[in-house]
């Protein structure tokens, strides 16, 4: 670290290539938050890998002076199991976006979660296909109209938040494309969370689905269609903070303050699993009647699961230990050996 | 005591045969170590079901291991055997037509009870042990079951306990047939069993009535020595196929200085590769077990990427699930190692049994011009050799190697002359040196003379890069569409494949002459069975010679001219023809295809009488 004698900006985490999203893409607010907040780590450039899968948003690591790979679709999860399991020292960093981490690598997804390393994944969640020129996704809403569902697409939706705390995730959390403070300081907290930290991201695709998450990004319907998570605060929401959610049983319930106590609302907190799951669930059509207000900021951390990174590596030090460094010509002449004369 | 009458023998095949639970790959593999041990040479051929524990007593559950030993060199597990082990009447039914005529049958006729004939589906009053079928044969008939539970009568273990020793009993009686010392068999069961002095005693116990049997009663009047064979000096051991390209891996790890990493997917027979590494933490090799053949070979292409000796390892059906990242590997001209254990296919095929028909797979099995260098081992230690070789190539060159064996050599033994660590080629690797803010900018697919880009791994100051799927310009490694950089790209992957000729051995003649009327041209696996067939072809005074291709992409330089000094060229292989199809592609050269797919290795007579029809 003393050899960073001045500290970076984030114009040095920004590559010579020219990017080529298309004008007004959520992509540009999340690579430049990710610029701004990588000085703040204090680890120098060498250190980071950012490695994606395909989509738009797997464009990512051309843009990033670090290391990068722009691997194969829906992979970006398993190659980035392999580098960090043989190089814990580097901060990893996987790009996926909901085609290609909920769809055709939903198995590395699950398997990357369930297994923890030290990895931070940023989930680009546009409910649409945008490079393929705009098919449903497996996230776009039940009855979508798109050009692969003229009619409407059958597929329920996944919700992310909720496959991955079902996975075992240990760090999940959601934040969206048109605030960049929040989105700051989750990325920020997705870093420093030791095990994988997965933070889902809204952003809007304004070519093939523009708007999708307008009612919770605008500024006329947001108070209203959100709730801001913070950990030990009560869960308020409302155009005048005059809603809140209180926990009846296990059941959630809308409540007024003007009936109710702030006392008496559901106080978060992040490390309840149980809680984490209930609003996980808070998914609903915000067209519906007695929707429920879509959570942001951190549903769960677990702090107490080890890394797979660690795990892994634990093995090899103490198979060292306890056998000592390997013995090659022991290793080729086996248990038993004769001798032709 | 009886009289017994010694032979000398200069090799026997013995193949025991019996449910696949009766533990008969365990008995085989014992005989085995022991007898490579006693000095014989030997090749082995285990040949059992898919099923762990397919229905007891029926055909399906049939589970051999073939032994061919001598003290002559000896190439195969032998096309028949003369001395049949049987548990059962299913055993004798699925093996009887690999025994010679006049060979030995040890049959346990508890196993010859009407419940196992039902079960073997021979009809009840056709018992071959009494309805003279087997009358070409030397039949002894041993009721195993019975003797084993009346030694261990006071031993307080049940039945069914007793009863898993029957193969000790056998084991013993065949040691002393052949004047094989018991200890290594001892010494194998006492550490195996350490935890359960009960079951170790019963084991030896049975062991050493099996060899009490052939001692005291009558039923055997010939016993038989097999001198050791005048095999090359230096000291052996015996080793499998699997475990070769195991320690084949962790030798090229030790020699190049990087950690091995090895991502893979349990699949059958490929998965002892997987169990032998992960019992080697301590020379730094780091197993994955991922999720499934797609993760595995990720896994291992992000290994690479941090600097790790890579490889992902399976078996056809996953090779197939990995064939878009291995264009991948190919893309980020990084160094892999896809070694493939070749069963039967297409698709599940024949998990257990044996094939050599991944080769287009592995020549061609991608989107794109997707060119990888291939190495095809030929014989159980030979997958230690060339493991280490394909490791060689994949670090210093830059480049996707795949290793060909199959599941006849995987599971195959032989005694192997291994090399000491000090005599084995060097392998160096460089990474790309860091660079300083003032240096010209880095750049990730500049080339050596070798065509070999940097390996620039993530870490180092000053060689941030990016890499990926997408056509890279030369030079910069940026995105690039443009048609001219794309040919000129597609050329440098195939020239840098090419390169490779110059970093291996020639091809050399096996067997024969380096002209003649016919050469039989062979690779992987058929390796015993041809050398031999040409052995016998040529003790006849035929003009036939054996070249076996161990380096399939690229081929060595000179094998062209090798095939031009055959008046004919054949190519047995055991697929529909593929090696064939590429020779007469490559080098126009009218090769005569020989094949056969029955899950089964090659019988060297019946490559004999192929040849001879050939030039007749």
């Amino acid at each position: 670290m003393t050899e960073i004698a001045a500290k970076l900006t984030s114009k040095d985490f920004a590559s010579d290539q020219e990017v080529r999203w298309c004008p007004g893409c959520g992509d540009y607010s999340i690579l430049k938050q990710v610029q701004t907040v990588l000085p703040d780590l204090g680890r120098p450039r060498e250190e980071f890998v950012f490695i994606s899968g395909i989509g738009c948003s797997s464009r990512f690591p051309y843009y990033m002076d670090t290391f990068g790979m722009h691997s194969i679709h829906g992979r970006a999860t398993a190659i980035a199991t392999g580098l960090k399991a043989t190089r814990p020292d580097l901060s990893v960093w996987i790009i996926t976006g909901d085609g290609d981490s909920m769809s055709i690598g939903g198995n590395h997804f699950i398997h990357l979660l369930r297994r923890n390393p030290d990895v931070n994944v940023l989930l680009f969640n546009n409910q649409i296909y945008g490079l393929t020129k705009g098919q449903y996704s497996p996230t776009s809403e039940q009855g979508k109209v798109t050009k692969s569902s003229p009619m409407g697409s059958v597929d329920y939706p996944f919700n992310p938040i909720a496959l991955s705390l079902g996975a075992d995730a240990t760090f999940v959390a959601r934040t969206m494309d048109r605030d960049p403070k929040h989105q700051q300081a989750i990325i920020k907290r997705g870093y420093d969370h030791k095990g994988t930290s997965l933070v889902e991201i809204y952003q809007n695709c304004n070519v093939f689905n523009d708007g999708a998450y307008e009612i919770y990004t605008e500024k006329s319907s947001k108070k209203e269609e959100t709730l801001m998570m913070e950990h030990g605060k009560p869960l308020i929401f409302g155009e005048n903070n005059d809603k809140g959610i209180k926990l009846d049983g296990f059941k959630p319930v809308i409540v007024s303050l003007n009936d109710v106590s702030v006392n008496d609302l559901w106080v978060h907190d992040e490390t309840d699993l149980v809680k984490a799951t209930i609003i996980s669930r808070f998914y609903d059509d915000p067209s519906k009647e007695n929707h429920f207000p879509r959570p942001f900021g951190v549903f769960y951390v677990n702090n107490n699961k080890k890394t797979f990174d660690d795990l892994f590596n634990e093995q090899i030090a103490e198979a060292k230990e306890k056998k000592g460094t390997g013995d090659l010509d022991k290793l080729l002449a086996g248990r038993e050996t004769w001798v032709v004369n | 005591m009886a009289t017994t009458i010694e032979n000398e023998l200069e090799s026997v095949v013995i193949r025991f045969a019996g449910d696949s639970g009766d533990g008969m790959q365990l008995t085989g593999t014992q005989f085995s170590n022991t007898t490579a041990l006693f000095g014989n040479d030997i090749a082995t051929f285990p040949d059992f079901p898919a099923e762990i524990r397919a229905p007891i007593g029926t055909l399906a559950g049939v589970s051999g291991y073939q032994i061919h030993f001598g003290s002559k060199k000896i190439n195969t597990p032998g096309d028949l055997s003369d001395v049949l082990v049987v548990m059962n009447v299913a055993a004798l039914k699925a093996n009887l037509k690999g025994l010679r005529k006049g060979g030995v049958i040890i049959a346990n006729s508890d196993g010859f009870d009407s419940k196992n004939m039902r079960l073997a589906n021979v009809p009840e009053d056709k018992n071959p042990l009494l309805d003279g079928s087997l009358s070409q044969y030397d039949v002894k008939t041993i009721d195993v079951t019975k003797i084993t539970r009346a030694a261990l009568a006071d031993s307080g273990m049940g039945t069914k306990e007793i009863d898993r020793c029957k193969n000790m009993f056998v084991l013993g009686l065949v040691y002393w047939m052949y004047h094989r010392d018991m200890q290594s068999s001892i010494d194998f069961i006492t550490s195996k069993f350490s935890k359960n002095p009960a079951v170790m005693n019963a084991n030896i116990k049975v062991m050493q009535a099996g060899w009490s049997y052939g001692e005291t009663t009558e039923m055997f009047a010939n016993r038989y020595n097999v001198a050791p064979a005048q095999m090359e000096t230096g000291i052996y051991r015996s080793i499998m196929g699997n475990e070769a390209a195991a320690y084949g891996l962790i030798a090229a790890s030790v020699k190049c200085g990087l950690p091995l990493f090895y991502g893979t997917y349990p699949i059958t027979p490929a998965s002892d590769i997987l169990h032998e590494l992960s019992k080697y933490k301590n020379f730094d090799i780091k197993t994955y077990q991922a999720e499934d053949e797609i993760a595995a070979i990720c896994s291992s292409i992000g290994a690479a990427f941090g600097g790790s000796l890579a490889i992902t390892g399976s078996s056809g059906p996953g090779i197939a699930l990995k064939g878009e990242a291995i264009g991948l590997a190919t893309m980020l001209e990084m160094p892999l190692v896809i070694v493939n254990v070749q069963r039967a296919g297409p698709s599940t095929g024949m998990p257990t049994k044996t094939e050599q028909a991944d080769l287009m797979q592995a020549m061609y099995g991608r989107n794109g011009e997707c060119p990888v260098v291939i190495l095809a081992a030929q014989s159980p230690s030979d997958c230690f050799t060339l493991a280490y070789e394909a490791c060689r190539i994949a670090l210093q060159h830059m480049i996707p190697v795949f290793l060909l064996t199959d599941g006849y050599i995987a599971n195959g033994a032989e005694p192997w002359k291994f090399p000491q660590s000090k005599d084995l080629p060097e392998i160096k690797v460089e990474f790309a040196p860091q660079r300083a803010a003032d240096d010209s900018k880095f750049m990730p697919y500049q080339r050596d003379e070798k065509l070999t880009r940097p390996w620039a791994i993530p870490g180092t100051k000053g060689l941030e890069h990016r890499i990926g799927g997408i056509e890279k310009q030369n030079i910069t490694g940026n995105i690039s569409y443009d048609g001219d950089n794309h040919e000129l790209m597609t050329h440098l992957r195939q020239e840098k494949v090419d390169k490779v000729a110059d970093y291996i051995p020639l091809q050399t003649i096996d067997n024969g002459a380096e002209t003649g009327d016919l050469l039989i041209l062979g690779w992987g696996g058929t390796y015993g069975a041809l050398k031999t067939a040409t052995t016998i072809l040529r003790g006849e005074g035929l003009n036939v010679s054996h070249a076996h291709v161990r380096y399939l992409s690229p081929f060595p330089k000179n094998l062209g001219d090798i095939l031009k000094n055959f008046k004919t060229v054949v190519v047995p292989e055991l697929n529909n023809g593929q090696l064939v199809k590429i020779i007469r592609d490559k080098y126009f050269v009218d090769a005569i295809p020989y094949n056969k797919i029955q899950g089964q290795p090659f019988m060297s007579d019946e490559v004999v009488r192929k040849i001879k029809e050939i030039l007749a």
